[in-house]
């Protein structure tokens, strides 16, 4: 059946015919998933957010309305008149603007994550099981003592210490987002290693590191776009409870765990949007990576080849 | 006789394996996954290499490419040591022996284009190639295995597992190697596919001068594409011959099993047959019986089996068999049809 059809395709045309690569296979099947669209779609919304909010603000995210200052409970809310369109916050800045900014942050701290996480892990697990032996047990002995550190613990005491900045974030959040996405792939590098084209390559004579890179890094990457996608918003969320305690982003700068957390302090005084705006971006952030983390876990699943 | 192209001089393989659920400290058991096993291989011939599952074939073939380590005894390439040879070097040689496997679609990268599986080894041996060259040389590779060379950027799952195959041989050969080992390259295959394949196969080695390494887990088709034929039972070369000697003359039990269980084509003269029907499994590697491995299953064992190897005898030219008793019984296996 193939064969005749290749034999038409041939006929047809005596270019090379395109074939279809289990990515686009799993491309089509993931756009088929409909949550996971609407996933995506959200997400692109938000990002879009961040992207173009501060340009159609009208106000600045550190600028301080001081006509509102004093009476923000009334005068704070959200209206279009003003131009306060997710009302301000308890100080009188502009709450759509620092919503934006802070979506900036957090997007970014999730991202950063998600890349450093994806690149080292990746490359370190592979490494490991593929080499196997002693250079994997040490290789993972390593990634157990990392883990068995109170990570919370090491990122707070590095901002207390080394004063809060974001390049400390991001070092902080880089340094424990590896070690679980190191641990997934040396295990699927481990199954992988003794698949037959492995076997091929290495009696064909191609160098370990060329085979990594070419026969087992490319079978990898589903399993690790699909964890690297449910990791985001971990990340997000140590990164919002990191500022919940007060040791996140500095003012003016903020994030979702910021606002969040200055919403939740004002919660009584009748101004509840300050906590709603923030916290829907934030849920719907999350749900958006977990539709397109499992949308893309289907759509990758190597069972369905 | 022409000089030996690959020389398995009494090669052991031996595996670690740890049980399950023991004491990270125990030392870890032995498998004895090929003992002293000598075969030798002229250029532009086929040996037959046959023995029921487990019995270690992919393993030895694994010894002869290099992707597992001898634990004893050498291999000679052309009369220089494999294990001998620098890591570099080792993959250098990776030229001239090249391998076939017994899944097709599984020894294919999923990820990669058809194009780029057949290139691989042409491009890792001759990186200086330019890029229309390696295109033009995988077409006519395709070509020359029967696949059509516009399928070049088709990806492996889009094949049928006679495509694989051809595809697989077309990796193989691209870079012209002397020795193609072919581990039971047709088992996965309908039978229509196989004969296919085998007479591709056989059509290259006449036209390259190719030296096959043919695994099979029966006679069936070896006995009919192999010059010399070795029979191994469960890590240890038992018996090896000429094919048609084999054939005509089996002398160890074990192959007389093998050969009785291939069917004859015709009825009558099948029915006619005695067929002793080996009983009971392969024994575990990992505690092989004491003395002749076959003991176990022999239909002519005796008391003094269990207690040394049998030593290899030669019986004719070219034939070698380990059985003391390979004479005694002939006469009394018929006698009993
Ligand atoms: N990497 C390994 N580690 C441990 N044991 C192994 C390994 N590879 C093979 N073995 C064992 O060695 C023995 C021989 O295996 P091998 O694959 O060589 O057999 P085979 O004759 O090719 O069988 P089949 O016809 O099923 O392919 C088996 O008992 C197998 O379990
Ligand atoms: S040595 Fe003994 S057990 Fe082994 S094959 Fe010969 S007769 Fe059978
Ligand atoms: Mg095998």
């Amino acid at each position: 059946m193939l064969a005749t059809k290749a034999i038409a395709d041939d006929l047809a045309g005596a270019a090379p015919i395109k074939g279809r690569s289990l990515w686009a296979d799993a491309r089509a099947r993931f756009f088929r998933n409909k949550a996971a669209v609407a996933g995506l779609f959200v997400l692109v919304c938000v990002a879009a957010f961040a992207l173009f909010g501060p340009l159609i603000a009208t106000w600045n995210y550190e600028d301080i309305d001081w006509t509102v200052l004093g009476n923000v409970a009334e005068a704070g809310r959200p209206s279009l008149e003003n131009g306060h369109w997710f009302g301000t916050d308890a100080l009188g800045r502009d709450l759509f603007a620092r919503t934006a900014q802070g979506t900036q942050v957090s997007l970014m701290v999730g991202i950063v994550g998600a890349l450093i996480s994806v690149i080292v892990g990746t490359f370190y697990g592979a490494v490991a099981g593929y080499f196997g032996g002693r250079i994997d047990g040490v290789m993972m002995r390593v990634v157990d003592v990392l883990m068995s550190i109170p990570y919370m613990f090491v990122l707070i005491l590095l901002l207390v210490v080394f004063g809060r900045s974001m390049l400390m974030l991001f070092i902080g959040i880089g340094l424990v987002s590896w070690l679980d996405m190191a641990r997934i792939a040396r295990g699927q590098t481990l199954t992988l290693r003794n698949k037959e084209f492995v076997e091929a390559a290495v009696a064909t004579g191609v160098g370990p590191f060329t085979i990594i890179r070419r026969h087992i890094v490319p079978n990898l990457l589903g399993v690790v776009i699909v964890y690297a996608t449910l990791l985001v918003p971990s990340m997000i969320i140590y990164e919002s409870f990191i500022s919940f305690l007060g040791l996140g982003v500095q003012e003016p700068l903020t994030s979702w765990g910021a606002l969040i957390n200055d919403g939740a302090a004002e919660m009584n005084n009748g101004t509840l949007w300050m906590l709603l705006v923030p916290l829907f971006f934030f849920v719907i952030t999350l749900f958006g990576f977990f539709f397109v983390g499992d949308g893309l876990r289907d759509a990758l699943d190597p069972k369905d080849r | 006789m022409s000089a030996p192209l690959l020389d398995v001089d009494n090669v052991s393989v031996t595996f670690n394996v740890t049980r399950q659920g023991a004491w990270p400290w125990t030392p870890p058991g032995k498998l004895q996954a090929v003992k002293d096993a000598t075969i030798a291989l002229e250029p532009g011939k086929t040996l037959g290499l046959v023995g029921e599952s487990g019995s270690g074939k992919s393993t030895l073939a694994r010894a002869i490419v290099g992707t597992v380590h001898a634990s004893a005894g050498r291999v000679l390439w052309r009369g220089e040591d494999l294990r001998a040879m620098s890591p570099a070097r080792q993959r250098a040689h990776g030229r001239h022996v090249q391998m076939i496997f017994q899944d097709p679609l599984a020894a294919l990268n999923p990820r990669m284009t058809v194009g780029q599986v057949v290139a691989e080894p042409l491009t890792t041996h001759y990186p200086d190639l330019s890029k229309s060259e390696v295109r033009e040389r995988v077409g006519k590779m395709m070509e020359r295995v029967g696949l059509l060379p516009a399928l070049v950027n088709r990806y492996p799952h889009e094949f049928s597992g006679g495509q694989c195959q051809r595809i697989g041989i077309a990796r193989a050969l691209i870079t012209e190697p002397e020795l193609v080992v072919c581990d039971e390259p047709v088992s996965a295959l309908d039978v229509s596919v196989q004969a296919q394949v085998v007479n591709l196969l056989q059509d290259l080695q006449r036209e390259r001068g190719l030296s096959l390494l043919f695994i099979a887990h029966d006679l069936s088709v070896v006995r009919h594409i192999s010059h010399k034929i070795a029979v191994m039972y469960l890590g240890r070369i038992v018996e090896s011959a000429a094919a048609a000697d084999l054939i005509a003359n089996p002398r160890h039990p074990y192959t007389r099993a093998l050969i009785a269980s291939v069917p004859i084509p015709s009825p009558k003269a099948e029915r006619a047959r005695h067929r002793p029907v080996l009983e009971g499994e392969l024994p575990s590697p990992l505690a092989p019986p004491s003395g002749c491995v076959f003991r176990t299953r022999c239909p002519i064992v005796r008391p003094a089996c269990a207690e040394r190897v049998p030593p290899v005898e030669h019986v004719g030219p070219d034939h070698v068999v380990a059985c003391p008793y390979h004479g005694q019984d002939a006469e009394a296996q018929s006698s009993t049809a």
